[in-house]
């Protein structure tokens, strides 16, 4: 049991994330394109590659990087059994994120999110309840165009956080930002497919590994 | 849990009124019904009747003979039901023994509200892509309007109950919203199915009174009967055709019974207003009230019996002139602090 969790630690792709997508399949996908100059958030900067007729452009490289590390995360955790909780407050996208986290086993949040979700969970939900081990952003800001209040409880509930954070977003309290287009639907569906495929790779992998421990 | 760093013995105190409601685990329910179906054995072995036809009815009248108890409130007094009614549906804990719930939108809160619209709103698109797909193809849009008049949406607490959950008013109205966006799309025969589950039938209600016909006697004399109240009489009125216009009340002449000429005025008006005041027989029974509710009564109860010897022309007339409406008034009651139901207790200055 202790050698099924240690052994991955020691590789640094042990599931093999770098495949899943190239430079080509993010520029198709839009996902370099940013908000205009105005909508600029200052903590954005390092990401930004450039400004084209006043429209931010994003740096691939970076969100390559960015995008490997939290998809080896996002697979560590689920090899692990641990609880993701996919949250999103795009109107546009509700239907698609919650497809995706059905189709994964896992759980999504794509509605209203009530003030003590996280920190007042043992009396909403009673006591015993089990809260997300991972929560991903599929976008950053609420319907007010503010951060989403699920980044700053997580913060405060030691809860490891994956987010796409767009040119008008602040990446700050988040663990594995993803610099990316959270806008464009071709961007979005994206991210789901890859956040998916991880996943169901990262359990597929546990079974496998419990079926040859138990041959043993 | 969560275990708090640096703070005062109150804080660690559990709150007891704080968490809600307790969950139950489905293996404790399950436990439940097994030891109800023992109990009920035993109990059925105990009266000296069959344990297997021992119905519900059969172990209440047990316990209330084994356990008497004289508290006034039912629901105080020892009572065995099936764990399935004591335990509330809703209160069954969520998840599973490693703790991952069973629901995948179970942290929004409202799991089956929210997963109703999910689900609505995935035949809306599946309703929009078969549109997308025929007008591809150059077909042309059928519309076929759905009955709107006999039918209704579910209303909240109808909803509430099916998904055993709380609603907010704007929730509600969402999903209606939803539900009639979907009804209006051409294609929306598709999941008429699922759209039968929200939608119930309004029966159309026949606003016409239905008249009884004459019935005949022995005698092949025609009479109808009537059914009057006024305050707290009640009157049946039986009038016969072809006669002088005797009146009987109780048995007694109606001189003897209503002393009073007002009372007989009002016994007299439905005839007086046709014009029939010797041409019909009436016998009447009557009871509760004081003089003027009986006399109320029994005229309510002649003039409907009256409608089956008249043209509907004359019904409508006897419906204006208020012979076939029942006085809506009654005693008003005493209210605290007054002494009756206006008049307040006389002011005293000091």
């Amino acid at each position: 049991d202790d050698k099924l969790l240690t052994e991955p630690l020691s590789h640094p792709d042990f599931f093999s994330v770098k495949e899943l997508f190239t430079l080509k399949d993010l520029f198709d996908a839009r996902v370099h394109l940013g908000h205009k100059r105005g909508c600029r958030h200052r903590f954005m900067e390092p990401y930004i590659f450039g400004c084209r007729l006043d429209q931010d452009i994003i740096d691939l490289d970076q969100t390559m990087q960015h995008l490997q590390l939290a998809l080896n995360f996002t697979a560590h955790v689920a090899y692990r059994g641990g609880i993701i909780l996919f949250v999103s407050r795009r109107r546009q996208f509700c239907h698609l994120v919650e497809s995706t986290a059905r189709a994964c086993g896992e759980y999504a949040h794509t509605r209203y999110w009530q003030g003590g979700l996280l920190t007042n969970a043992h009396i909403q939900f009673g006591p015993g309840v089990r809260l997300p081990d991972l929560l991903v952003f599929l976008s950053t800001l609420s319907n007010a165009f503010e951060p989403h209040v699920a980044v700053r409880d997580a913060a405060k509930m030691n809860i490891p956080t994956v987010g796409v954070v767009d040119t008008n977003c602040n990446p700050c309290l988040i663990t594995y930002p993803i610099p990316g287009n959270d806008d464009s639907p071709a961007a979005v569906e994206l991210y789901c497919k890859l956040f998916r495929m991880t996943i169901i790779r990262a359990k597929d992998k546990r079974r496998q590994s419990e079926a040859v421990e138990e041959l043993r | 849990t969560l275990r708090l760093i640096c703070t005062t013995a109150a804080v660690q105190r559990k709150n007891v009124g704080a968490s809600g409601p307790e969950k139950y685990t489905e293996a404790f329910i399950k436990k439940q019904i097994e030891e109800f179906n023992l109990g009920k054995r035993h109990l059925a072995n105990m009266m000296g009747e069959d344990p297997e036809t021992f119905t519900q009815e059969d172990i209440d009248r047990a316990i209330a003979y084994l356990f008497p108890s004289g508290l006034f409130d039912k629901q105080a007094r020892p009572m065995m039901k099936h764990p399935t009614e004591v335990f509330p549906e809703q209160r069954k804990i969520q998840w599973g023994e490693d703790g991952r719930p069973f629901h995948f939108l179970f942290y929004t809160g409202k799991q089956s509200y929210y997963s109703l619209m999910h689900e609505t709103y995935e035949k809306f698109l599946n309703v929009q892509k078969h549109q997308d797909q025929l007008t591809a193809q150059d077909l042309p849009l059928q519309k076929e309007k759905r009955n709107l008049a006999g039918s209704r949406w579910l209303t909240k607490i109808e909803l509430e109950e099916m998904l055993l959950e709380k609603l907010s008013d704007d929730d509600y109205s969402r999903f209606i919203q939803l539900l009639e966006k979907l009804v209006a799309l051409p294609y929306a025969d598709m999941e008429e199915n699922y759209i039968q589950k929200f939608s119930k039938e309004v029966p159309v209600q026949l606003q016409k009174v239905v008249i009884e016909p004459l019935q005949y006697d022995e005698q092949g004399v025609a009479f109808s009967t009537g059914e009057g109240k006024r305050k707290t009489a009640r009157a049946t009125a039986v009038v016969y055709d072809n006669g002088t216009g005797k009146i009987t009340v109780n048995g007694t002449d109606i001189l003897h019974y209503f002393p009073v000429l007002q009372d007989r005025e009002q016994l007299l008006f439905p005839f007086q207003f046709l014009g029939r005041i010797g041409k019909h027989d009436m016998v009447c029974t009557v009871s509760g009230g004081g003089r003027s509710a009986q006399a109320g009564a029994i005229r309510l109860a002649s003039a409907k019996a009256l409608r089956s010897f008249v043209t509907e022309q004359e019904v409508e007339f006897m419906r204006q002139a208020g012979l076939l409406t029942v006085d809506p008034r009654v005693k008003e009651r005493k209210k605290p602090g007054q002494e009756g139901p206006r008049r307040k207790f006389t002011w005293k200055k000091r």
